[in-house]
C-alpha cells in the first residue's frame, strides 16, 4: 500500500467510470470526450508500471491524433442518434458474446500464469535491467536491431494502406484552377507584361 | 508516524511549494510578455501602445486582468454549457502544466524526468482539444469553423515539429531535457578547436531544424502570420466569438503560455539552455536562470516582429508550407543527421 496502490485505483477507477459513460452518454461529442479520458487514465497506469515511453506515446498517437479525427468524424456527422438507439437491444446478443469471449481469453491468460507460474518466466528475450537502461532505449534496441525485418514489414502494410486510401479518394478534376508557386516566383516583366502600340481612336 | 512524515508529506509540500513559486513567476513573466507584445506591435506601427495604467503601461495586463474577472461570464443559450465552460479550461491547464519538466537552469526543474520532451510534446498535443471544445460547444458557425481550421493546423504542424525534435535527440541520444542542454557544452565549435561558446549550440549545426521549429512553433500557438484559426477578417475571432470575461482570459491565458512554452523549448533545444554565450568567468559567474530567461525572450522578441511585419497566409499556403514543404523537409534532415552522426562515428 502507499502513494502507488492508491493512484492505480484512482486512475483504474476513473478508467472504468469513463468507460462506462463512453457507451451510455446521450451525446456522441461525450462519448469520445470520456473515451479521451479513458485514454489519458490508461497513460496514467501506464507510467506506474514504469513503462514511461509507451504512456507518453499513447497520449501522442491516441489522444494527440487519431482521437482528434475521432472527434472531427463525430462532429461533422449529422446523424440522428435517438433513431441510431431504438434498435440498440436486438445487437445485445452479439455484444455479449464479444464480452464473453473476451472474459474468457482473461481468464485463460490470468490462469495460466497462476497455474504453472514457471511458464510465465520462460521468456524468449532476456529483460534487461531497468535500472540500468531507460525503457526508450530497451525499446528501440528491440525494435530496430532484433525485430527489425518484422518492423519493416508492418511499415510497407502501412504504406499499402496509405496508398489504397489515396488511390480510392483521388480525383482528377479538369476545370479547377490551382496555384503554382514556383511559376508565380518564376514570372518576369518579360513573360508578364506585353507592351503594346496603340492608335489613337482605335483601342486594342 | 516519522517515516510517513519524511516519505510523503515533506517531498509532498516541497513539491507544492515549488509548483506554486514556478507558477506565480510564469504567470507573472506572462503578464509582461503580452505587455511586451502589445508594446512590440505599436511600436513597429509607430504608436505608442498601452502606457495609461502605471509607468510606462507597466500595470496594463493586471488592469486587463481585473477588468475580465469582474465581467458577468455569458453562456449562449444553446451551447452545451459543460463543455463550453471546460474547453478554457482544459486549454490553460494543459499550457501551464507542460512547466513541469521545463529545466529553468542546472537543476531547477521540478521533475526531472527521463521522457521530458515526449511529456512537452504530448501535452502540447492536447492543447488543441481546448479548442475543437470550445468550437464546438459554443453552438454557432463562425465558431466552429475557426476550431476545425484550428485542429487541422495544429495537427499539421505537430508532425514536422515531432521530425525536428527527432534530429536533435539523433544529436543528443537522451530523451531527458537537462540532458539536452548539458549536450550543447561542446559541439560545432570545440571540433574547430575554438573554446566553448554560443557556436556549440545545435541552433548552427543543424540550421535548418532551427528554421523549421520556428515557423512551425508559430503555427503550433495560433500565432501570426498563421492566426487563421482567429482571422479576424473572416471569422470574426474564430473560436472565441461566444467567450466574453473570465473564460475568454483563460484561453487568452492559455495561448499565452503555449507561446512562452516554445520559446523555452526552441532556447533548450537549440539555443543551449542555461549555458552562458562564451565560456569565461564573467559569463559563467552570471546565474543560468538569467540567460535562460534572457534567450528565451530573445525569442518572443523574433514571435512578436514576426506578428508585426508578416502578413498573414492563406489557408491552403499554410496547409502546403507544413505538408509539401516541412515535412519532406524535416524527414529528408533525420535521415541525413542519422546518416552523418553513424559515417562520422558521433553517434
Amino acid at each position: 500500500m502507499g502513494l502507488q496502490a492508491i493512484f492505480f485505483y484512482l486512475f483504474a477507477f476513473i478508467a472504468v467510470a469513463s468507460a462506462f459513460m463512453v457507451i451510455s452518454a446521450k451525446n456522441p461529442v461525450h462519448s469520445v470526450l470520456f473515451l479521451i479520458l479513458v485514454f489519458f487514465n490508461a497513460a496514467g497506469l501506464f507510467l506506474l508500471t514504469g513503462a514511461e515511453f509507451l504512456a507518453m506515446i499513447l497520449l501522442v498517437v491516441y489522444i494527440g491524433a487519431v482521437a482528434v479525427l475521432f472527434l472531427f468524424v463525430v462532429m461533422m456527422l449529422d446523424i440522428d442518434f435517438a433513431e441510431l438507439r431504438s434498435g440498440v437491444l436486438q445487437y445485445a446478443p452479439i455484444g455479449m458474446l464479444v464480452g464473453l469471449i473476451v472474459a474468457a481469453e482473461l481468464v485463460v491468460v490470468i490462469g495460466g500464469s497462476v497455474l504453472t507460474p514457471e511458464a510465465a518466466k520462460a521468456v524468449t528475450m532476456p529483460i534487461p535491467n531497468p535500472a540500468s537502461r531507460t525503457n526508450t532505449a530497451a525499446l528501440g534496441d528491440v525494435l530496430y536491431t532484433n525485430y527489425v525485418y518484422f518492423f519493416q514489414i508492418a511499415g510497407l502494410v502501412l504504406l499499402v494502406a496509405m496508398i489504397g486510401a489515396i488511390v480510392l479518394t483521388l480525383r482528377h478534376r479538369t476545370h479547377i484552377k490551382r496555384q503554382d508557386i514556383s511559376a508565380q516566383v518564376a514570372r518576369t516583366p518579360a513573360t508578364a507584361v506585353e507592351v503594346v502600340k496603340v492608335k489613337p481612336g482605335q483601342g486594342v | 508516524m516519522d517515516s510517513f512524515f519524511s516519505i510523503y508529506v515533506w517531498p509532498g509540500i516541497i513539491m507544492v511549494a515549488q509548483s506554486l513559486l514556478l507558477l506565480v513567476c510564469l504567470l507573472v513573466f506572462i503578464a509582461y510578455i503580452l505587455l511586451a507584445d502589445r508594446k512590440i506591435w505599436a511600436a513597429v506601427q509607430l504608436r505608442r501602445g498601452p502606457n495609461v495604467v502605471g509607468p510606462f503601461g507597466l500595470f496594463q495586463s493586471f488592469a486587463d486582468l481585473l477588468k475580465f474577472v469582474f465581467k458577468e461570464p455569458i453562456i449562449p443559450a444553446g451551447a452545451n454549457k459543460a463543455v463550453f465552460l471546460l474547453a478554457p479550461l482544459v486549454a490553460v491547464l494543459l499550457a501551464l502544466s507542460t512547466w513541469a519538466v521545463v529545466p529553468l537552469a542546472d537543476g531547477w526543474v521540478i521533475a526531472n524526468i527521463n521522457v521530458g520532451i515526449l511529456y512537452i510534446f504530448a501535452i502540447s498535443s492536447l492543447e488543441v482539444y481546448g479548442i475543437i471544445m470550445g468550437g464546438w460547444a459554443s453552438n454557432s458557425k463562425y465558431p466552429f469553423l475557426g476550431a476545425l481550421r484550428s485542429a487541422a493546423q495544429m495537427v499539421s504542424y505537430e508532425v514536422s515539429i515531432g521530425f525536428v525534435i527527432v534530429t536533435v535527440l539523433l544529436c543528443v541520444g537522451s530523451l531527458n531535457l537537462t540532458d539536452i542542454v548539458n549536450a550543447q557544452h561542446d559541439g560545432l565549435g570545440t571540433m574547430m578547436g575554438l573554446p566553448a561558446s554560443f557556436l556549440d549550440w545545435h541552433w548552427l549545426a543543424l540550421f535548418p531544424m532551427f528554421v523549421v521549429f520556428f515557423i512551425s512553433a508559430l503555427a503550433e500557438t495560433n500565432r501570426p502570420p498563421f492566426d487563421l484559426p482567429e482571422a479576424e477578417s473572416e471569422l470574426v475571432a474564430g473560436f472565441m466569438v461566444e467567450y466574453g470575461s473570465s473564460p475568454y482570459m483563460m484561453f487568452m491565458l492559455g495561448e499565452y503560455a503555449a507561446v512562452c512554452l516554445m520559446c523555452a523549448l526552441t532556447t533548450i533545444l537549440f539555443l543551449g539552455g542555461w549555458l552562458p554565450p562564451v565560456d569565461i568567468w564573467i559569463l559563467n559567474w552570471v546565474p543560468g536562470i538569467v540567460w535562460f530567461m534572457l534567450k528565451s525572450m530573445l525569442v518572443f522578441f523574433m514571435f512578436a516582429m514576426v506578428k508585426a511585419f508578416v502578413p498573414r497566409y492563406r489557408y491552403d499556403q499554410l496547409m502546403r508550407l507544413g505538408w509539401k514543404v516541412f515535412l519532406p523537409l524535416s524527414l529528408a534532415m533525420v535521415v541525413i543527421t542519422a546518416f552523418v552522426l553513424k559515417l562520422m562515428g558521433w553517434a
